[in-house]
């Protein structure tokens, strides 16, 4: 009883008031807590929806056909000659088989829809195969050819049989039935959307072309961005005079990093495609424009890493009779240059997911060639992904995700390159 | 510290070796029309396969963008090719004068339709190009013939026939070339059908067009000489409070939402219909269904011709110029049965296949607009 006589009265205020003070940090954490969850359920609905879109075109669809590879078509005179063979058409090659199969098939538009059943791709593919193996000539072989991109997406159940029942192509239903009771449709690794460039024809289209050109954009931003990016660092940290003029041109490097960068699109079609007469749609033109865009990223990180440098580094280089120049090259640079690197792939990952200011320099563009170097016209992964989403073929649906797919791969392994650099290298004093 | 004066040392280098490059390309440089733009890419893809030539480079810029870098000026940094889904103005005419590009042959390739659509768990709609314009205009002739904002938000008001849906349609927004034919085609016909709207487009006289301004209630102020540009203010101006949504350039965009939403309607080109028939439908438009047959015979009547215009000035300077030329105008690429109709393009008749085949092989100067 008398204990309770001493507890002060603020004491009991306290005490009074703890429960509800609890009960506010519980709900303050629930928040946080919700707010994470809601912003990973996001990230989960979208790589559910990108990899249910897109993981079924990492397979395409193929035909087993036996061909006859007459050589009164191929190559009458016997040569084997590899020009002769180039030359050849294949068309009527690869047509035989089907009208073998489906005897019962006549009249213009309905042989026109049964050679739909395979890619245009596909004479192409077959003197692919005789080159590689001229004594295949005169000899009855089975292969898988390419299918149609219709055929791939009723095989794949992307287009509802009935609606194709429905329409002019209800014919296609059949024979695709047929052609699978006899095991000759199968599915398989689809290496072309690795290996080609663009195409009109989902079925042969690519993305070689767009990742070269990534490729190739990324290579002249980062040559550009990296050496100028950390030598503006170094003269602003360590050389530059502190006044007025130097604050002017820290703060414009921070708002740069924060300028829209179809501003930065509009400035490279003034500045170097109608000023310095650079071509349009060419890697080293956009390669110019994202350097303007990641220089702020990379110059920021520079000085942040060279800060981390500690003095008594610099002092001891200074007292042992090094000159300043050989100060920061022998010693302060080499330590900070993990974190420089760390934030030059940050700014790279950065540019490798830019459209918008590639769109005024002309590489949103139907591009099939994939560029041999930063001077032919090419496109890159964004902007591949944004003309697919554009197509009104059915199959680019499924494209458009596997490329997003593909975009996202090579961003992950960026940023995670980053951080293992940082792991390693970062040294803490 | 050498390695990266070398590597800036090979990049000026590039950077002076592009200069250099651009003054001769090997590869022929189309811009235009976004409707076009499917259908120019197949040809340039078959024409690269086919050559030994590179395979053309196709931006998609929009009809208008594309007449703006074409009619720049004569030189290889401008584009050989641009495709249109109009035809070109008489003011870019103009303008192409004066950067010298004088010598243009145009060359019309097929037609295109434009479809209302909606998702095919509504009903499908039954409509008149009158209805269109009801539906859809800023201004529409009120009960005394004196033009009103459009009060009507229900399909039902519009005509009776038409079921109980709130008006919701998504379109292309104005820089769209399909936007512009829509306008023409559509709301320029159903204004027609009002005979003081249809006397006034006709009129050349400017105390009658004053007198039919009057009527209409047309503020003074967009007087013009000629009744028919008076007219174009007045039918081909799409309201703007909501009912009419832009919904961008990308049609596959106003699929998926349709698809979302079966109370909307949505207004794009007939190779978007074609390839999604399990998801949405095309209304009909004054009694015709937009099918394929029904474009090509000229029945439908929302349909527009799509054009490309050809630098003469580039022909022997930009290598494989008549060789794509010739494959586009080919009977297996534009022919009834060739390769782009299967991409929806609409073929042209015969006889006038075999005139813009002449045209574009002969390289036959475009006609003054």
């Amino acid at each position: 009883m008398s204990d309770s006589k001493t507890v002060s009265p603020s004491f009991e205020k306290v005490q009074a008031s703890l429960a509800k003070r609890y009960a506010r940090e519980r709900r303050f954490r629930a928040m946080g807590l919700g707010a994470i969850l809601l912003g990973l359920s996001f990230v989960a609905i979208l790589f559910i929806t990108i990899i249910g879109n897109g993981y079924t075109a990492f397979e395409q669809t193929y035909l087993k056909l036996p061909i006859y590879l007459d050589p009164q078509v191929i190559d009458p005179e016997g040569t084997r000659d590899p020009e002769v063979i180039r030359q050849a058409s294949f068309r009527n090659v690869v047509r035989q088989p089907l009208r073998e199969m489906f005897p019962e098939v006549k009249g213009r538009r309905d042989k026109r829809l049964l050679y739909k059943l395979l890619s245009g791709d596909a004479p192409h593919e077959v003197k692919e195969r005789v080159l590689d193996d001229p004594s295949l000539i005169g000899k009855k072989v089975e292969l898988w050819l390419l299918a149609d991109d219709e055929v791939d997406m009723l095989v794949k159940g992307h287009i509802p049989r009935d609606t194709l029942l429905e329409g002019s192509k209800a014919k296609l239903v059949g024979w695709v039935d047929k052609l699978q009771a006899e095991g000759r449709i199968e599915k398989r690794f689809n290496a072309l959307f690795f290996t080609r460039g663009d195409s009109r024809e989902p079925e042969q289209a690519g993305i070689a072309g767009a990742v070269a050109g990534s490729f190739y954009t990324l290579l002249v931003t980062l040559l550009l961005s990296f050496p100028i990016g950390v030598a503006a660092a170094i003269y602003l940290e360590e050389f530059a005079p502190k006044n007025r003029f130097t604050d002017l041109i820290e703060v414009n490097i921070n708002n740069l990093a924060a300028v829209p960068s179809i501003v930065f699109g509009l400035l490279g079609l003034a500045v170097f495609i109608n000023w310095f007469g650079l071509p349009r749609s060419a890697p080293l033109v956009g390669g110019l424009v994202l350097t303007l865009m990641t220089l702020p990223t990379i110059i920021i990180a520079g000085r942040a890493a060279l800060k981390s440098v500690p003095p008594s580094i610099r002092e001891a280089a200074l007292g042992v009779g090094a000159s300043h120049m050989q100060t920061i090259t022998h010693h302060v640079l080499p330590l900070a240059l993990p974190g420089m690197l760390t934030g030059a792939i940050i700014g790279m990952a950065q540019a490798l997911g830019e459209t918008a200011p590639l769109l005024m320099i002309g590489m949103v563009a139907f591009i099939v060639d994939v560029p041999q170097g930063p001077l032919d016209p090419a496109t890159v992964l964004p902007v591949q992904i944004y003309l697919w989403a554009d197509s009104p073929e059915r199959a680019f649906v499924e494209r458009t995700s596997a490329a997003i797919m593909v975009l996202l791969a090579f961003l992950i392994a960026m940023n995670a390159v980053a951080i293992i650099l940082r792991r390693r290298f970062e040294r803490r004093w | 510290m050498i390695k990266k004066t070398l590597a800036l040392a090979a990049l000026s280098a590039a950077l002076v070796s592009g200069a250099a490059q651009a003054a001769s390309r090997d590869y022929i440089s189309i811009v235009g029309s976004s409707t076009v733009y499917p259908f120019a890419t197949v040809v340039a893809e078959q024409f690269g396969r086919k050559t030994k030539f590179k395979t053309p480079k196709i931006e998609s810029t929009g009809s208008g963008g594309g007449m703006k870098l074409f009619c720049a000026g004569v030189g290889i940094e401008t584009p050989d090719i641009t495709n249109a889904s109009r035809r070109m103005k008489k003011s870019e005419q103009e303008k192409c004068d004066k950067n010298g590009v004088k010598e243009v042959t145009e060359v019309k390739i097929g037609y295109d339709g434009i479809v209302v659509a909606n998702s095919k768990q509504a009903p499908r709609m039954h409509l008149t190009r009158r209805d269109l314009f009801l539906g859809l205009a800023r201004k529409v002739p009120g009960p005394d013939g004196k033009l009103i904002d459009n009060p009507y938000t229900n399909w039902k008001d519009v005509d009776a026939k038409l079921p109980n849906e709130p008006i919701e349609v998504l379109g292309p927004p104005p820089t769209s070339g399909t936007r512009d034919a829509f306008e023409e085609l559509a709301m320029g016909a159903g204004a027609k059908t009002f005979p003081d709207l249809a006397k006034l487009r006709k009129s050349k006289d400017a105390a009658e067009i004053k007198a039919l301004m009057k009527k209409l209630g047309v503020p003074e102020s967009a007087f013009n000489k000629k009744g028919k540009k008076v007219f174009k203010a007045v039918a081909y101006a799409i309201r703007e409070d909501g009912a009419y949504i832009e919904a961008g350039e990308n049609d596959n965009l106003i699929v998926q939402k349709l698809e979302a939403n079966p109370h909307a309607l949505g207004i794009f080109g007939f190779s978007f219909l074609d390839q999604n028939a399990d998801k949405i439908q095309g209304s009909f438009v004054d009694g015709e269904a937009p099918t394929f047959d029904n474009i090509a015979e000229g029945k439908y009547p929302v349909s527009r011709p799509l054009f490309f215009y050809v630098k003469k000035a580039h022909v022997g300077k930009v290598p494989g110029m008549p060789e794509y030329l010739k494959e586009f105008t080919s009977e297996d690429a534009w022919g009834d049965e060739g390769y782009l109709s299967e991409k929806g393009l609409i073929p042209m008749p015969e006889a006038e296949r075999e005139k813009y085949r002449n045209d574009a092989r002969n390289l036959v100067q475009m006609p003054r607009l």
